[in-house]
């Protein structure tokens, strides 16, 4: 591959410029497909229209107001933290986003248990984003970091656990090897279509979006970053660049976790008819990926715009009484299956 | 296997950059354990606690163990010390750190700590001695960690579990009743 005949430091500035593209255009495209124009077709409006075509350019215009706001940091606020707290949030979504593959040969880091880390590394935001709601001296941001912090440690859990079924049934924690598990099975038989985990997996796949809308804390899992009760939680003190990091951080992060549910329940890079190996697979492998990122974000945000906001106490009991015995009877079934097939 | 381990296994196996790199960690790993036993700060401390984790996770890449390095950042990283900020930040944490923070039992405190690294020193050495890694490391992959604790770690590992699924049912009993 041309990959190979770059020497290793060259190797490593492509990849950064490549995992920062890869987290920066499913973020912008979101920004500017969903919450720009599909709310407001929702709504019957027609959202941004001024800025390019089609208001197209709006996303620009709003980057370039937040670069020219005055960075404000709250005189009795902890000074160094408050200022760390937004990158170590960007940070993980990048972490993440090295795991995941885009094709054959097209993968930042093909590492031996990707699946693992990439939820590892996920959690790493939660420290972040305490930190924020602390560092900023204002009761409620604290108290959104701490609603945050106990969201996604009540959530992360049943994530996981979904995933494990996923994991079983590919036999590997790697996730090159999960998109391979899923293009090669069969369906009782059947092999045209590969067996996408959606099919056995469905259980898995519903545990997984709804952790996944509460640890993006997207409606109806919002309460970290309420406005009517707490004026957005952990972000209130922020402004300018820092702001803008921390709205990056979010939509990236929906993108990161589409990017994870689509190479674990939909086949990932692979489409059923192409072959797996070819060469044209590492173009257009990002493509197909991208477009199920693009409609598992789109549920995402289907539902954030839909669904009223959850209580506190409904968000946890929901999570521990219900998501996690529901996930550990999936675990507990795909074993069985597993062993009986 | 490749990406993260690149350093680990490249051309010379224990290469000098992995040395400097073995150094560096430690380095900021002993600043960050200092920091965290003497800093008046509860928050802080917890942070320093993050940064000696994280650097032990560091430790076990570069010896081409990545599964018990992932193991790290989720367990100790991503868990348990965000359990610890969260218990701090329920309580009374402020901005400032606390000058009145308790340090009566800080002679104990540093007799326990040598005693614990006497401990751990006597065994590392006793145990290893002049052992030294193999030339061609290679990394530890999760199928051989997995092949370890279901054939010759299988009667500890299952009694872990065991524990801990009871300790999980146990919880979301508990959390039923009210």
């Amino acid at each position: 591959m041309m990959l190979a005949q770059l020497s290793y430091w060259q190797q490593s500035i492509l990849r950064v410029l490549l995992v920062l593209a890869a987290v920066l255009l499913p973020a912008g495209t979101f920004v500017y497909v969903f919450l720009f124009k599909v709310v407001s077709f929702m709504q019957s409006r027609l959202g941004p229209m001024e800025a390019g075509p089609y208001g197209s350019m709006q996303l620009l215009a709003e980057v370039g107001k937040s670069l020219q706001k005055e960075d404000i940091t709250p005189e009795r606020a902890d000074r160094t933290l408050f200022k760390l707290a937004p990158y170590l949030v960007v940070g993980t979504v990048l972490l993440v986003y090295l795991a995941v593959p885009f094709g054959p040969d097209a993968y930042f880091a093909n590492l031996d248990a990707g699946v693992f880390y990439a939820l590892a590394v996920s959690s790493i935001s939660v420290i972040g984003v305490l930190i924020a709601g602390w560092a900023s001296a204002n009761k409620y941001s604290l108290l959104g970091g701490l609603r945050a912090a106990g969201q996604l440690i009540a959530y992360e859990l049943p994530m996981v656990l979904a995933v494990i079924g996923v994991v079983i049934q590919a036999g590997t924690l790697n996730l090159q090897g999960i998109v391979a598990a899923q293009a090669g099975g069969r369906i009782f038989g059947f092999g045209a279509l590969g067996l996408p985990y959606f099919v056995t997996q469905l259980v898995g796949l519903v545990i997984f979006l709804i952790a996944m809308q509460a640890e993006l804390t997207q409606t109806p899992f919002d309460m970290p970053v309420a406005e009517s009760e707490l004026v957005t939680g952990f972000i209130t003190e922020y402004t300018g660049l820092r702001f803008l990091l921390f709205f990056i951080g979010e939509f990236a992060s929906v993108g990161a976790f589409s990017a994870l549910a689509a190479t674990l329940f939909l086949g990932g890079w692979y489409f059923p008819g192409l072959d797996i190996d070819a060469n044209y697979m590492n173009v257009l492998g990002p493509v197909i990926l991208f477009a199920k990122i693009m409609l598992l974000a789109f549920v995402v945000f289907w539902v954030r715009f839909t669904y009223p906001r959850f209580r506190e106490d409904q968000l946890q009991r929901f999570a521990w009484k219900f998501l996690i015995p529901l996930a550990l009877a999936n675990i507990f079934v795909t074993m069985i299956l597993k062993v009986a097939f | 296997m490749t990406g993260l381990l690149a350093v680990a296994n490249g051309a010379a196996p224990i290469s000098v950059a992995q040395n400097v790199g073995f150094g560096a960690i430690a380095l900021l790993m002993v600043v960050g354990a200092w920091r965290c036993v003497t800093t008046s700060n509860v928050v802080h401390a917890a942070l320093w606690l993050v940064l000696v984790l994280a650097g032990a996770a560091a430790q076990y890449v570069l010896m081409a163990a990545e599964f018990v390095a992932v193991t790290q950042v989720l367990v100790y990283v991503g868990a348990i010390v965000v359990l610890f900020l969260f218990g701090i930040m329920l309580t009374r944490s402020p901005i400032g750190g606390d000058a009145e923070l308790s340090r009566a039992n800080k002679a104990s405190a540093a007799v326990t700590g040598l005693a614990m690294v006497a401990l751990l020193g006597f065994t590392l050495v006793d145990t290893f001695g002049g052992d030294r890694l193999p030339a061609d490391l290679a990394p530890t992959t999760a199928s051989q960690v997995s092949d370890a604790v279901f054939s010759r770690y299988l009667l500890p590992f299952e009694a872990v579990s065991i524990l801990l699924t009871a300790a999980l049912v146990g919880a979301i009993v508990i959390a039923r009743k009210e």
